[in-house]
């Protein structure tokens, strides 16, 4: 057999055993971020979202869905690999991958896409709650599906990074309560930059989030905060520097090899 | 042809340097090999090198004639590891234990279910394959690794301490399948706390103490430097006191139970002989202690 033949049935058994893995627990890992979703669209789109109006030309409900379908796909897509990968590590079992041939880039795949799986499963789904309260006018199903795909990649190869230098289970709760919740929250799921002072206004744009968020409303409502080439290029430049240290840290055996 | 070369292997680790104090080790294709040792004295480090779990410091590790710096994945596909600690996902199916490993190998799943089902069934897992792995007891758990180890009929088997825990019965059938893996070709390699095990076993032996390897022969060879051995008599009548028997030492344990240290230049007849010229009559006998037991306790006294 061909090494790209092996390689490519590794990938396979590992995105196979992830899939697996979220859908067996389902109620843990694809429930609640719909369940969040539907609270958001009655308690902020439905009734404290007709009292506020209008935001950026769209109704307020409107306005927030891109937002909250985007914070679930990072959510999902970062807790998916950083809890996967670090019970691996803390059950051992990642140690059946590291003494087979597997090259570490096909770990890293293997464990990326398990987690972009889910992330877009949970963003599918969550739009689909949200076609119950408004219908969404799509302005380029590409920019959607584009943007989608790349967030959850960033994030499963966050989620990854977190998993690796992880040592007990409380730090994979860290960064995605003290640093991810705060920047998808202040990134503009709620609100859009015009409302913030110039200070602010300018301080936005040190959050990455913020980018996601904006071309993915241009993409759904055609209206965005941000250029989208400037947006893409962010997500881009922030994918290849976090693949990179995420390969690196595999390849040192950073948590894993002693 | 050697199955496994080490040569000059060191590992220092931040906490405890010189985990391995430059090691040799030739380990040859089919063999049943022991690598034995007290607690501490390096045989997981080892395997764990071999096994790429544990980066080394320095040395040289080849297996077939592949080295591990040059070819890894050459030398990963050899490898069939059953590790002293269960290491499979608690809450996985056991029969999706076996076909994920095997897929990490490139097995695709047609063939790995037909090889799932050989192996499980000839360790007595078959019946339990739709089992979550923690529901099962610590024997299968301990037979579920080795199953996963030969997934994909490796050249080389390591075992890490594999029957820890594990009723007689059970060990004994487990020793039996692995003599029937070894006779069709597999070299295995072995690491135990029961010296018994080994002797039984096993044809090379390696003892590593303290990071350094103070033998490395044939277990026959070793066995053959015991020049005493002490077998325990059980009395038909009491004695009174320790009776003399040749040059032999003599203890009385109990009034029926006589233990007697005799060198290997006597027989057992010219013991037995005596014994019955002096009317003490033999009701069993037994070894005092396992043999290779007491030369490991010797070396690695003698070592420190």
């Amino acid at each position: 057999m061909m090494k790209s033949e092996v390689n490519m049935v590794g990938l396979y058994t590992i995105v196979r055993r992830e899939v697996t893995r979220f859908c067996r627990i389902w109620t843990q890992t694809l429930l609640p971020s719909v369940v969040s979703t539907i609270l958001y669209f009655i308690v902020f789109g439905s009734l404290i979202g007709t009292r506020i109006g209008k935001m950026n030309d769209v109704s307020y409900i409107e306005y927030i869905i891109p937002g909250l379908v985007m914070m679930s796909i990072i959510t999902n897509s970062y807790m998916n690999v950083a809890s996967s990968f670090f019970i691996s590590k803390f059950q051992r079992n990642i140690e059946e991958m590291l003494v087979s041939p597997l090259p570490n880039v096909i770990i890293l795949w293997g464990y990326v896409l398990g987690g972009v799986c889910r992330g877009i499963i949970v963003g599918v789904l969550v739009t689909m709650v949200s076609l119950f309260f408004v219908r969404l006018p799509i302005g380029s199903f590409t920019i959607v599906l584009l943007t989608a795909i790349l967030s959850s990649l960033l994030f499963s190869i966050a989620g990854l990074i977190n998993g690796i230098v992880s040592k007990k289970f409380d730090d994979i709760e860290i960064i995605p309560t003290f640093i991810l919740t705060p920047l998808i929250y202040l990134g503009g799921v709620f609100y859009s930059i015009q409302l913030l002072p110039k200070f602010w206004q300018k301080i936005i744009y040190l959050n990455p989030i913020f980018y996601i968020i904006n071309v993915f409303r241009f993409g759904l409502l055609g209206r965005s905060d941000v250029e989208v080439s400037t947006a893409m290029w962010v997500i881009i430049s922030l994918l290849i520097g976090l693949y990179c240290l995420a390969f690196w840290l595999l390849n040192k055996g950073v948590g894993i090899k002693t | 042809m050697n199955a496994l070369i080490i040569k000059d292997l060191k590992k220092d680790y931040q906490s405890y340097p010189g985990a391995l104090k430059g090691i040799h080790l030739e380990v040859d294709e089919g063999d049943f090999f022991a690598l034995l040792g007290p607690n501490g004295a390096g045989k997981t480090t080892t395997i764990g090198i071999i096994t790429s779990l544990v980066n080394k410091t320095s040395g040289f590790v080849s297996l077939f004639g592949f080295s591990m710096d040059d070819d890894p994945v050459m030398v990963k596909r050899f490898i069939g590891v059953v590790p002293q600690e269960f290491n499979f996902g608690f809450f996985d199916r056991v029969i999706d234990i076996i076909l994920n490993q095997a897929g990490y190998y490139g097995i695709g799943r047609q063939v790995a279910m037909k090889r799932a089902e050989f192996y499980l069934t000839q360790l007595g897992l078959w019946d339990k394959r739709y089992e979550v792995s923690r529901a099962l007891s610590g024997g299968m758990k301990r037979r579920l690794m080795i199953a996963r180890a030969l997934i994909h009929e490796p050249k080389v088997l390591i075992l890490d301490e594999p029957t820890a825990g594990v009723d007689i019965e059970l060990r004994r059938s487990m020793w039996t399948f692995l003599r029937d893996i070894n006779k069709q070709g597999t070299t295995i390699i072995l690491t135990t706390h029961y010296l018994e095990e080994a002797e039984s076993l096993c044809r090379g032996i390696a003892i590593i103490d303290q990071g350094n390897i103070i033998e490395h022969t044939t277990i026959k060879e070793l066995l053959s430097r015991l020049n005493t051995e002490t077998m325990v008599l059980d009395l038909k009548s009491p004695l009174i006191k320790a009776p003399h028997i040749l040059e032999c030492k003599t203890t009385l344990l109990e009034a029926t139970t006589l233990e007697i240290t005799f060198s290997k230049v006597l027989s057992l007849n010219d013991i037995f002989l005596e014994l019955t010229k002096q009317q003490i009559e033999i009701v069993s006998m037994r070894n005092k202690a396992n043999r290779l037991e007491e030369l490991f306790v010797h070396l690695i006294r003698h070592d420190s």
